[in-house]
């Protein structure tokens, strides 16, 4: 039932028995060990287990583990420096307060970096838009806006995780 | 969940094959089917990932658009001959979902998405005939605070949500479907079924078909058009009611219009009558307008909880004319 599986993560090939039915997300919980991602409704809702895939954010609970074989999956602990040094959105996150309980918090860094890269946070209303599919309970939006804006301030658009993003323009930022 | 067999199809010949077989499901994208699977509403023996046959493609030409089933929706809604010439089908794709889902989910799926009914969605199977054939409909004397306007039946009340499918429709585009004998090619404005006697049928894909491209006539005004979504929310949420309108104008009168609207069928509801009836009206007359729109709406069969629909819907299709008309 186990299909044979490579899958690269955070730039380490992993090689396992994955059941079919396993998502990306659970794969990389269960059996990496990487639980920095966080299962939250398991229905593509909420955005906690937000990773990139190629370079693009993506739900890893709406993906098979077995559909990620031959792609680069990044997770929120490959966006720390190998020297342990925090990322810039990381560290505006902590430095504006910017969760309470921090369940959604790697989802939202996550999607933030992607958000920056994309140029997609040129405001706080074009931040808030493009930060719709991560969701806060605790509701520290108004934080996490900020720490997006201020991020953004000292990161440029173009690239994440090594991929090159593709960099809207005014008009592909229409909500 | 039912454990499957997971596969890779190497060759449209394979995935029509796997297509053809009802104990197997198609997978792209996946932001659908891993619902389905996860809600218990199919529960396939096989899943054959269809990503790795290219129909990705988008190309653009003088006389129309043409985009592969499988590109995403992040790729389209961002293609540059996408924003110039049909802006449109770019507002449909992003104010649908989030940037994740945008990323992940393929043209040909969300077409292939099904309604969200609550019932049929529920995560303990009630009757819903969409779900299992025959079993009933509980929305018809349930919660019909979402349920469609036209083209219901006893069998089933439900909406289609895709955005982009009411766009689509309103550039009379068409489904490119490939077929074992070749092509078959279908109105967008009719891929989706309306439930009739058969209600457990979704759209107009038959057994052993697949969806190749979508292909979009030339719009010779593309900035003249517009999609509005009502929702209950700003961002991320499915419609209440939306609208798509393509206009052409001389000075403020209008010369041509064409109106699909999302939210009160299940396919897109293309307002033929508003459409000849708009035809010399003027743009900025909102009260004409609106008149012209509710011509399409002496049909409608409002049911007890969705009968503010029957305000919200020619008001916000008189909206998206007025937006696309370029006075806001």
């Amino acid at each position: 039932m186990g299909i044979h599986q490579v899958l690269r993560v955070n730039g380490v090939d992993h090689e396992f028995e994955v059941d079919p039915r396993a998502t990306l997300v659970d794969v990389l919980r269960e059996q990496l060990g990487l639980t920095g991602t966080k299962k939250g409704c398991d229905r593509g809702e909420c955005g906690a287990c937000t990773v990139f895939l190629d370079g693009r954010r993506v739900l890893a609970c709406m993906m098979l583990a077995v559909a990620a074989t031959g792609r680069e999956v990044t997770t929120i602990e490959g966006l720390t420096s190998s020297d342990g040094a925090l990322h810039p959105v990381q560290r505006e996150f902590l430095d504006n307060d910017a969760f309470q309980c921090g369940f959604c918090t790697p989802g939202q860094i996550m999607s933030a970096t992607a958000c920056i890269a994309e140029g997609h946070a040129g405001s706080d209303d074009e931040i808030r838009e493009w930060m719709s599919g991560n969701i806060c309970r605790c509701a520290a939006y108004p934080q996490i806006v900020s720490s997006v804006a201020k991020a953004n301030g000292h990161l440029g658009a173009g690239t994440i995780a090594g991929f090159a993003v593709p960099v809207a323009d005014e008009a592909g930022s229409e909500p | 969940m039912k454990t499957f067999a997971y596969q890779r199809a190497d060759s449209i010949a394979e995935a029509l094959a796997a297509a053809a077989d009802p104990d197997t499901e198609l997978i792209a994208g996946g932001t659908e089917v891993l619902n389905w699977l996860k809600e218990g509403i199919w529960a396939p023996d096989r899943l054959v990932d269809i990503t790795g046959l290219g129909l990705a493609e988008i190309d653009s030409g003088p006389t129309g658009l043409r985009i592969g089933a499988l590109a995403r929706m992040s790729d389209v809604a961002a293609h540059p001959a996408v924003r110039a010439g049909y802006p449109i089908l770019a507002e449909s794709l992003l104010r649908a979902a989030s940037p994740q889902l945008r990323n992940m989910a393929t043209i040909g799926g969300n077409l292939m998405q099904r309604t969200r009914c609550p019932y049929f969605r529920a995560d303990s199977a009630l009757p819903c005939h969409k779900r299992v054939a025959g079993s009933g409909c509980s929305a018809r004397h349930g919660d019909t605070s979402t349920a469609a306007l036209f083209g219901w039946s006893d069998g089933c009340v439900a909406t289609h949500p895709s955005d982009l499918a009411v766009a689509l429709a309103a550039l009379d585009a068409t489904v490119v479907v490939r077929t074992e004998q070749g092509q078959r090619r279908i109105s967008a404005a009719e891929f989706h079924r309306l439930p009739d006697d058969e209600p457990w049928l979704h759209n107009e894909l038959r057994m052993g078909e697949l969806i190749e491209a979508v292909e979009v006539p030339a719009e010779p005004d593309p900035r003249g058009s517009h999609y509005l979504k009502v929702r209950e929310r700003v961002s991320y949420e499915f419609a209440v009611t939306s609208a798509a309108a393509v206009v052409t104008l001389s000075g403020r009168e209008i010369t041509n219009a064409r109106l699909a609207m999302g939210g009160v069928a299940h396919r897109p509801w293309r307002l033929f009558e508003a459409e000849q009836a708009l035809a010399g009206r003027n743009i900025d007359d909102r009260e004409e307008l609106l008149a012209a729109v509710r011509l399409s709406f002496a049909g409608a069969r409002a049911l007890p909880g969705n009968a503010y629909k029957l305000t919200l819907a020619p008001r916000t299709a008189v909206r998206a004319l007025r937006i696309a008309g370029g006075r806001r």
